[in-house]
């Protein structure tokens, strides 16, 4: 076990939030065709605010911090708060679309010793870049952004948020990272917007081009590991939790909401009513969170993937349950291994069985209505049959 | 023999987790735990205290061990995390330390 996986085991342990995720704005220079958030600035956390919940972060144990939102930089005291977090040694990660930065802020990013910048590339073609982002020369000046970055020997990743719209320039991108010399990483996972709005879910890759990636070598490694069928869970498998979210982990708002992460809209408390640590260690919605075994989970603990599926809560709760399946996250344990869930076998049942509820008209009565009057007893919805 | 100084990189991210420190190297990302001994003397590496007075008020003090055995094994611990850039270390004061080990 590496000396980080006996770190966040021993916080696990202890209760303790290693991981958080700030993002100190909404607001942005860009406008991407996928983006989850509300850009309007709707009272976002003050200076002072954000560096009071940083001293209780740092008492609260927390190791990495990711600065995020929106752009950052939309903030004039975005470098104050950096600077404020590396006082108070964090190892901080920044996400950026890079628009902003030029050598005078890649050089005090680099004097303020951030462990890493990550900024979204979404292709190499600045007509699909910048149709994405819809700010036109975006992809040219983030390009530049990552040659300063990288001329003060800052470590940079490449985030490809791959689409419909752009998964045919995923090569590009890969060819772009090797010629900056940056890291590459990809997620095809596209969530709901926070307001529950589901509609930017139509731009998810199709499942044919999932198993594209999943079959690149290149991207996965081993392919045939990858790959491989699941293992037949074990007791630790079915005692275990699906990921750091609330355990280890969590999200604050720039409004100071505290959710178990930023893909996971339960609000679990608010910093500017509480101290950080009263939510961490007494919120309801965090203690549910963390009750929550794979063995609880209705239908997923049947499935054969539990032991490798990737679900994410946060994309369950949005599908409607924390304890439910998270079906992009099916489909990827579906196209990775070609073996289908738990869920979707239901589905599939269910859909097949025809519709749920088949009502049957006494003869004589349809010219009373449409509907069968029942008087409560079970003889009176005898017309009734259900197919489970 | 001279006295040395020690101080906290300012490329680095450290915490205290459960009485261990984590220290993490911002420039090449290595990654160290010190146990509770070592904690101390890094949670004591201020730039102006001498390595000799730490060991003498805080390991010896906190920790009952024989005071040489404790200056041989704290001038390794700095030998070995001040050839990560974790610690600096000087003959004299290092005066700069914003930073806070919490």
């Amino acid at each position: 076990m590496s000396l980080i996986a006996e770190m966040s085991q021993k916080a696990l342990s202890l209760g303790l939030p290693i991981s958080v995720h700030l993002d100190i704005t909404y607001r942005c220079n860009e406008r991407c065709v996928h983006c989850y958030l509300d850009h309007d600035d709707h009272g976002e956390m003050t200076t002072a605010e954000i560096i009071n919940v940083l001293e209780q972060l740092a008492d609260a144990g927390v190791f990495f911090l990711s600065i995020s939102g929106g752009e950052v930089l939309m903030r004039r005291d975005f470098f104050e708060i950096v600077e404020r977090a590396r006082q108070l040694l964090f190892n901080v990660k920044v996400k950026t679309n890079g628009v902003m930065i030029r050598e005078k802020e890649a050089a005090r990013l680099r004097q303020l010793g951030v462990e890493q910048i990550q900024i979204s590339v979404y292709s190499h073609r600045p007509e699909v870049h910048d149709a994405i982002t819809k700010l036109p020369g975006s992809l040219k000046k983030t390009i530049r952004a990552i040659r300063f970055l990288k001329a003060q020997g800052l470590k940079v990743s490449i985030a490809n948020v791959l689409m419909a719209g752009n998964f045919s320039d995923q090569a590009g991108v890969i060819a772009l990272a090797k010629e900056l010399g940056v890291q590459y990483t990809l997620d095809p996972t596209i969530t709901p917007k926070m307001d529950g709005d589901r509609s930017i879910l139509a731009l998810r890759i199709p499942g044919s081009a999932l198993k594209q990636v999943f079959n690149n070598a290149e991207l996965v490694g081993n392919v045939e590991e990858f790959c491989a069928p699941p293992p037949a869970p074990d007791e630790d498998v079915m005692d275990g939790y699906p990921c750091s979210a609330g355990h280890t982990a969590c999200y604050i708002s720039p409004y100071g909401d505290v959710f178990p992460c930023v893909q996971f809209p339960l609000p679990s408390g608010n910093v500017r009513k509480q101290k950080f640590l009263d939510i961490w260690n007494h919120s309801t919605q965090l203690k549910e969170v963390r009750s929550i075994r794979a063995r609880d989970l209705p239908t997923c603990s049947t499935c054969a993937h539990v032991g490798t599926c990737t679900r994410c809560p946060g994309l369950a709760y949005m599908e409607g349950s924390m304890r439910g399946p998270s079906t992009a996250d099916c489909e990827k344990s579906f196209q990775r291994t070609g073996i289908p869930s738990a869920n979707m076998l239901k589905r599939a049942r269910t859909e097949s069985a025809g519709p749920l509820i088949q009502i049957q008209l006494p003869t004589n009565s349809a010219q009373d209505g449409p509907f069968p009057v029942a008087t409560g007893s079970p003889e009176a919805l005898a017309g009734i049959s259900v197919h489970a | 023999m001279a006295e040395k100084y020690i101080a906290r990189s300012k490329a680095i991210a450290a915490r205290m987790i459960g009485g261990e420190m984590m220290v993490m190297s911002a420039v090449d990302s290595t990654f160290f735990t010190l146990n509770e001994v070592a904690s101390t003397i890094w949670q004591a590496a201020d730039g102006r205290t001498p390595l000799s007075e730490i060991v003498t008020d805080k390991v010896c003090q906190e920790f009952e061990v024989e005071r040489d055995r404790a200056q041989h094994a704290a001038d390794r611990f700095v030998d070995e995390l001040s050839q990560h850039g974790i610690l600096l270390v000087s003959d004299q004061p290092l005066i700069d330390s914003s930073q806070e080990s919490r």
